[in-house]
């Protein structure tokens, strides 16, 4: 009886963010206060606030925390942070939960923000700096050819007003912009993807 | 003469969308004797959407090869950036590596990969910061030959710029430098209640219709308290305000038309300049009343 009580409280999922999760030894800081919530500016689109998804974490609700797609909303606006009377780095635990649950292949599939950050990651460590072009365009087309005409057309005014500003280079799609040492750049990212997976091991 | 190492970030390169920015702070570092001496093959800081497939380590890694670069090439310069994405991004590597000396060790561990190693001397600054602490407003007021009296400006200062680090230790929630910077050039800083409010950031990509929920509140505001035009410090600030506002006009009705320009075009104009050299060419919503000033 004693072990059954009390084993609904040696949260391991708390634990685990703890462990895993980039600032997540600050979860249990919370105190449940709620000005996250309120600040937030996408706050409406949320299914949980960053209060709720710190006591869903202290009460153990690995599942719904880390299918959630509230992590993925947030646009780094950093109101959470600088306004927690806690101090808790709330924006960093927002995205490293989000990695966490991207990385355990947990997080929602086909998520927008997921799927555009997965995309601007892959061409910033491609060319070592970001071709815009190339970006929006796969943005555009990632859910495939008819989509990406459509999306295309429906954003053409922006593109041709763009082109006329001179602030798309259309050439861009040869190489544009980028870095002489992108192979240094891509052996630092994948040294630094290894002590990751090892550190990571180590936590378990 | 000042010098700094500078960290343009991608935007601002030529051809990409903030291109314009650019070539107003060109203008605004000759008049003010600033050299901005640009980091050899600096990369992608990874902004602020990097956490999602970046993870820590490895986005840490990434921001510390600038900052090495910026120790071995530029040294004893303070790295300077124009994008807020950029700065937040060196000054939270900066923090975190200083904090954590083992994120530290395993940053140079992946650093020596490319021959590299990041000592923690290199000092991430914002160009307002520059610009304030380093020239002051008496010597920035100084080149002013052309006053922008008349126009009403609603100063932007978005998130970024403003959270979570600030800049000269002014409020989160009402900083006053860019309402400094519009009055400083003979223009009215108009009060409205969007100036820290967020754009929709990267997500105007991914979340359109959220993000042009956030940015028709703060056209709006600036419409209401009776600006012409709003002006900002940060270049997703900018292309997302101005750049959608024909998108929220289609959708919803609205009849938005209202440039959105960068303080260091106001200054440019303001200090001599002529519309090219301040990037005016570079509106997709023109600043007409900016632009007749310029050709004055």
């Amino acid at each position: 009886m004693t072990t059954n009580t009390t084993a609904a409280y040696q949260n391991s999922f708390l634990r685990e963010v703890e462990a895993h999760v980039e600032e997540g030894a600050w979860v249990k800081m919370c105190m449940q206060c709620g000005v996250c919530a309120g600040s937030c500016p996408f706050g409406p689109h949320w299914e949980h606030s960053p209060q709720k998804i710190f006591m869903m974490i202290r009460a153990g609700k690995r599942e719904e925390v880390l299918r959630s797609d509230s992590m993925w909303m947030c646009t780094s606006c950093y109101n959470c942070l600088v306004r927690c009377p806690r101090k808790l780095p709330i924006t960093h635990i927002m995205h490293g939960l989000a990695h966490y649950a991207h990385r355990l292949g947990l997080a929602p599939k086909g998520q927008p923000t997921r799927e555009s950050a997965r995309l601007f990651w892959n061409n910033c460590i491609k060319h070592g700096r970001i071709n815009e072009l190339k970006f929006t365009l796969a943005l555009y087309f990632k859910d495939g050819l008819a989509q990406g005409i459509k999306n295309a057309l429906a954003m053409q005014g922006i593109g041709l007003a763009m082109l006329k500003a001179k602030r798309l280079n259309p050439f861009a799609i040869f190489g544009g912009h980028q870095c002489k040492d992108k192979s240094g750049i891509q052996k630092i990212v994948a040294k630094a993807r290894e002590l990751e997976a090892k550190r990571q091991e180590q936590a378990a | 003469m000042k010098e700094y190492a500078f960290y343009p970030g991608c935007s601002s390169q030529k051809g990409d969308s903030a291109d314009n920015f650019l070539r107003s702070i060109d203008v605004v570092c000759k008049k003010l004797d600033i050299k901005l001496n640009e980091i050899p093959d600096w990369n992608c800081c990874g902004a602020s959407i990097a956490y999602g497939e970046g993870g820590e380590l490895p986005r840490l890694a990434l921001g510390a090869r600038n900052l090495a670069l910026t120790e071995e090439k530029l040294p004893g310069q303070d790295m300077v950036s124009v994008c807020p994405a950029c700065w937040l991004a060196n000054r939270e590597t900066v923090e975190r590596l200083h904090q954590q000396p083992q994120l530290h060790t395993d940053v140079n561990l992946a650093l020596a990969e490319a021959g590299l190693n990041y000592k923690g001397t290199a000092k991430p600054r914002h160009f307002i910061e520059v610009l304030v602490e380093d020239i002051g407003w008496e010597s920035m007021k100084a080149p002013v030959v052309k006053s922008l009296e008349g126009i009403k400006i609603a100063g932007y200062v978005g998130c970024q710029t403003n959270r979570p680090f600030g800049m000269m230790g002014e409020s989160f929630e009402n900083p006053v430098y860019l309402d400094n910077m519009i009055n400083m050039v003979g223009a009215e800083a108009v009060p409205y209640d969007q100036k820290v409010t967020c754009c929709g950031g990267a997500l105007a990509f991914s979340e359109p219709d959220k993000a042009q929920k956030q940015i028709r509140d703060i056209v709006e505001s600036a419409y209401d308290h009776g600006a012409e035009m709003i002006v900002t410090p940060c270049q997703l600030c900018q292309a997302n305000v101005e750049v959608y506002q024909s998108e929220i006009n289609k959708k919803q009705g609205t009849q938005f038309n209202m440039p959105v320009v960068y303080y260091t075009q106001l200054m440019s104009v303001a200090y001599g300049g002529s519309a090219k050299d301040a990037g005016l060419d570079g509106q997709v919503i023109k600043a007409a009343k900016l632009e007749s000033i310029a050709m004055k």
